[in-house]
């Protein structure tokens, strides 16, 4: 029977759903609802008119306008779709491009995989936008990209549109590469210490400002006039530091110890560039003024620790301790499952540190996308924003909420009601499939009847065809 | 070679025909090693591709080209004439994408990968740590210059009505240049109809952690930079050569000027693409890199193939169809995707002729050419029409790979590559009973039993007359 379960879950990702089905207004009407707008409080028995995928009113004295399709959410819960600060999916290949210690020339937005159940997982947990983040084996790693949840839309359709592009940092064991080694034979990369992984960095940012001199020089030069210049060569590694250099392009930076994080915000400053999250941020907590203080997010987990030396001193208070000094938090995943659940992740921070139920649905909603800066798109429930929302049927942050329904754009993408009612008949065409191979396999093997082998006659056993006339004079070209 | 040499093809015919075919014989042989180069194939039903096909007619064959073909065409006097009746006669096949004729790329043997310490990592010695190491890159190694000609598929395919290939080197993200090749000659250097006609680019990770590219986005950002260097060399150096005295000398860097070449030639480029979002990804990059690009692979193709119409860009499509692993773990779970996947690729063809996109067909693999009909023969239950799948092996291959003015039809001036089958030549029953490639003459012969004698030539054209009579058209 569990067996039977699992194989039905397992069949209802491999579809790839038509979302928003017979939805053809593009006007919605949820009615009913408690709805958690994290900015001006809870309403009950609330209704969110969404137009052309944005919020269009929220209230408790509205009307379904005629044509509307109506949800009515009687006894659930509406917060806003859950953004993940920290997401690694729907990437096809290796997250990370883990020989050169600056890899900024790859980019995740070049093979965002809009196939990958995970997406669909993610969505059945709520969340509606992920920054999906290159891995942390460099110290400066991948560009980045967010992106919407967007099931069963091609990838060129999930990039949230106007977020601002951002790249991967990484400080401590994983860019110095101390929990593994190469294969014997393979020299170790530089840099094997975090003075090393500074040092990288530094090198990296210097390069981008001579770059960018080399070209401002050039374009200077050409411009005035000048003949016969060779153009600098385009650096694919370095453009995006560039970006960085001028504040269009984020930086979210994999750190752990308060030592490197300090380090990471004294460079920053150094060359002038703004460090825009901290990921992981383990040791927040003792550094949180200094974080505060460089107008960087923190965005941590809410309970993991002592997996690696440098998250030993790890506490489940990181986050509400960061937040009481002054800095954005979030809590984020890092995982597809831990996606699932990031209500959860959430709410342990009530548990833990006390938060306020509206603060601790904030670390997955208004505070990574103050972190992402799609805080005037997404993060709450306001007339103007996208209709990104999360429908549970309890309080979202009571281990027993299950999502009912999770809207992007005003388009419902995952519907729990659909998902279950369409698994028999998935489960019938794979059926189908199946015994459709089976059979094609069964006839293949009967006996076919041995068709001789085509090939070559041997020398001497070529028969001429007779010749025609016995007229030597060259015709070429003749009847054209 | 098995090409008829003149004592192999002139012999029999002495002891039969005497003196007077001898003075024939050594008129026909100047210059030529005796061998016949005029041909007239009569009385046959002519599939051009070019045009509507003629039920009754001649095609003439004259020093390697096709001279005429028609209704009322003048034989050529020395022409040596095959009596077509109840035979069809094609543009010879062109298999767009192989490795046939080729050696087998280094590296792939048993020893060399023993070698390995790690599966996925690099051989010692080879470690890129970037860009500017040129990782799996030899985009100036030329399929033409690597011709096996000993290689046994060049007869089996020659046989089965295979005329040309697109023969691809393998192996890294930039190969090599694939070459068109005709699958008959002496030496190495006859086969080869345009040596620089396609430039492979495999989309693919390379795999591994500690060499770059290993992920797939390392692969995309370092291709991005060779065309990137590449027409920054083409910038470059014409005002480095004009101006030696005005700034350093440039870098020598081999893998820039060759690309360079293929863009200045124009040479396509082959995306390797195979299901819906690598198709997607690689349109995407083709219009960002702005190169003449055409997929390869485009199995899953049957979900996209609007936006593949849309884009003009042509799809060489893989015949060797996604199977189930013949050694994969019968217990374990298959998703509904990868059975959607392998039920519907083969419908590929049919999807992209519908929706308007050009498309050519490669063997991807499979071991004969039998299997090649096979796939076709499931393209076509999937609903493509036989003229669609004949052009996609002619004509469409050929403008695919720039050849067109040369191979894919048969029209006069074209080069003379002509198949000659007792019946519909995608018909499981069909027989390839000529071939011509380069206006060469190969006669077909099914193997004979032991105990009867080979020379039944005489009846042959009897023989195909009758069974013609049951050869669906």
């Amino acid at each position: 029977m569990r067996r039977a379960i699992a194989s039905a879950i397992f069949l209802a990702f491999a579809l790839a759903p038509c979302p928003a089905r017979g939805q053809s207004s593009n006007v919605l009407f949820i009615q009913n609802a408690t709805i958690l707008t994290i900015t001006h409080g809870n309403i009950e028995h609330g209704s969110i008119l969404i137009r052309d995928g944005k919020i269009a009113a929220v209230g408790t004295d509205l009307k379904a306008p005629e044509g509307a399709t109506v949800i009515d959410a009687a006894g659930e819960f509406v917060m806003p779709g859950i953004i993940d600060c920290h997401s690694h999916i729907a990437v096809d290949g290796n997250v990370n491009e883990g020989a050169p210690a600056v890899s900024s020339m790859v980019n995740i937005a070049d093979v965002l995989n809009p196939d990958s159940r995970n997406i669909y997982l993610d969505l059945a947990g709520g969340v509606t936008t992920a920054n999906i983040l290159h891995g942390s084996a460099n110290p400066i790693g991948g560009q980045t990209v967010v992106i919407k949840l967007r099931w069963g839309k091609p990838a060129s359709a999930l990039p949230f549109e106007g977020a601002v592009p951002g790249i991967k940092f990484a400080l401590g064991e994983n860019p110095k590469h101390s929990n593994f080694g190469p294969p014997p034979g393979t020299p170790p990369r530089y840099p094997a210490t975090r003075l090393g992984v500074e040092e990288v960095i530094r090198q990296a940012f210097t390069e981008a400002r001579e770059y960018k001199k080399e070209w401002d020089d050039y374009n200077q030069r050409k411009s005035a006039g000048e003949q016969n210049l060779i153009p600098p060569r385009r650096d694919e590694k370095l453009e995006p530091l560039v970006e960085v250099l001028a504040g269009k392009r984020y930086v979210h930076a994999h750190c752990y110890r308060a030592d490197e994080i300090l380090m990471l915000l004294r460079v920053a400053q150094e060359f002038g560039f703004k460090v825009r999250t901290l990921q992981h941020v383990l040791e927040g907590y003792k550094v949180a003024d200094e974080i505060a203080a460089s107008g960087a997010g923190g965005s941590t987990f809410s309970d993991w620790w002592a997996y690696k030396m440098e998250a030993f001193d790890a506490i489940p208070y990181n986050a509400a301790l960061m937040q009481e000094r002054g800095v954005v938090v979030s809590i984020n995943s890092d995982d597809p499952e831990e996606a699932r659940h990031l209500n959860q992740e959430a709410a342990k921070s009530i548990e833990f540190s006390g938060l306020s139920p509206n603060d601790a649905l904030k670390l997955i909603t208004l505070n990574p996308a103050i972190q992402l800066g799609i805080d005037k798109r997404a993060g709450s429930i306001d007339v103007g924003k996208d209709a990104d929302l999360a429908i549970y049927d309890l309080d979202p942050l009571s281990v027993y909420a299950v999502v009912q329904k999770t809207l992007i754009d005003g388009q419902v993408y995952f519907d729990r009601q659909r998902d279950i009612a369409q698994r028999p008949e998935l489960e019938k065409e794979k059926q189908a499939l199946l015994d459709k191979e089976k059979k094609a396999a069964e006839e293949e093997k009967k006996p076919e009847e041995k068709p001789g082998k085509n090939e070559e006659k041997k020398p001497g056993e070529k028969k001429r065809p007779p010749k025609n006339g016995d007229a030597q004079e060259n015709l070429e070209g003749a009847g054209r | 070679m098995r090409l008829p040499s003149s004592r192999r093809c002139c012999l029999p015919v002495l002891v039969a025909a005497g003196m007077f075919l001898l003075f024939l014989w050594t008129h026909s042989a100047r210059g030529e090693g005796g061998e016949p180069r005029y041909f007239a194939i009569i009385n046959a039903r002519i599939v051009t591709v070019a045009g509507p096909p003629i039920e009754k007619g001649t095609v003439v064959i004259a020093r390697g080209l096709i001279q005429a073909v028609g209704t009322s065409v003048a034989i050529p006097p020395e022409a040596w004439v095959i009596d077509g009746a109840g035979l069809t006669v094609y543009p010879g096949l062109i298999d767009a994408g192989t490795d046939l004729g080729l050696p087998k790329p280094e590296g792939t043997d048993e020893a060399a990968r023993a070698d390995r310490p790690r599966p996925g990592a690099p051989p010692a010695g080879e470690i890129a740590s970037g860009p500017q190491d040129r990782p799996a890159t030899t985009p100036w190694r030329v399929a033409a210059d690597e011709i096996k000609t000993s290689d046994k598929r060049i007869a089996a395919w020659r046989n089965a009505g295979f005329t040309t290939t697109l023969s691809l080197p393998a192996g890294g993200i930039f190969p090599g240049q694939g070459s068109v090749l005709n699958l008959a000659g002496e030496r190495a250097g006859d086969f080869v109809v345009k040596p620089d006609a396609a430039l492979p680019v495999s989309l693919k990770g390379l795999g591994g952690f500690f060499s770059f590219p290993g992920s797939l986005m390392g692969t995309v950002a370092y291709v991005r930079q060779v065309y990137d260097d590449a027409r920054w060399f083409a910038q470059a150096e014409p005002i480095s050569e004009a101006n030696p005295g005005k700034s350093e000398r440039l870098p020598y860097d081999r893998t820039e000027r060759v690309i360079n070449g293929t863009l200045e030639r124009k040479e396509i480029v082959l995306l390797s693409a195979n299901n819906s979002v690598e198709i997607l990804r690689a349109l995407r990059l083709a219009a960002e890199w702005k190169v003449p690009a055409v997929l390869f692979g485009g199995q899953e193709g049957y979900d996209v193939a609007g936006a593949i119409a849309t884009s003009k860009i042509a799809v060489l499509v893989n015949l060797k169809w996604p199977e189930r692993a013949k050694d994969a773990d019968p217990e374990a779970e298959q998703t509904l995707r990868e059975l959607r996947f392998r039920d519907r690729a083969s419908s590929t063809p049919a999807a992209l002729a519908k929706a308007g996109a050009k498309f050519a067909f490669y063997s991807g693999g499979l071991a004969a050419p039998k299997d090649i009909f096979k796939s076709v023969r499931k393209a076509m239950e999937a609903g493509l029409a036989p003229e669609a799948a004949l052009r996609a092996f002619t004509m469409d291959a050929a403008e695919i790979l720039g050849v067109s003015e040369r191979l894919g039809t048969i029209e006069p001036g074209k080069i003379a590559n002509v198949v000659v089958a007792d019946g519909d030549i995608f018909n499981e029953k069909a027989k390839v009973k000529d071939v011509f490639i380069d206006g060469r003459w190969f006669e077909i012969h099914e193997e004979a039993p032991p105990d009867k004698p080979a020379e039944k030539k005489p009846e042959r054209v009897e023989e195909a007359a009758t069974v013609d009579g049951e050869v669906s058209r």
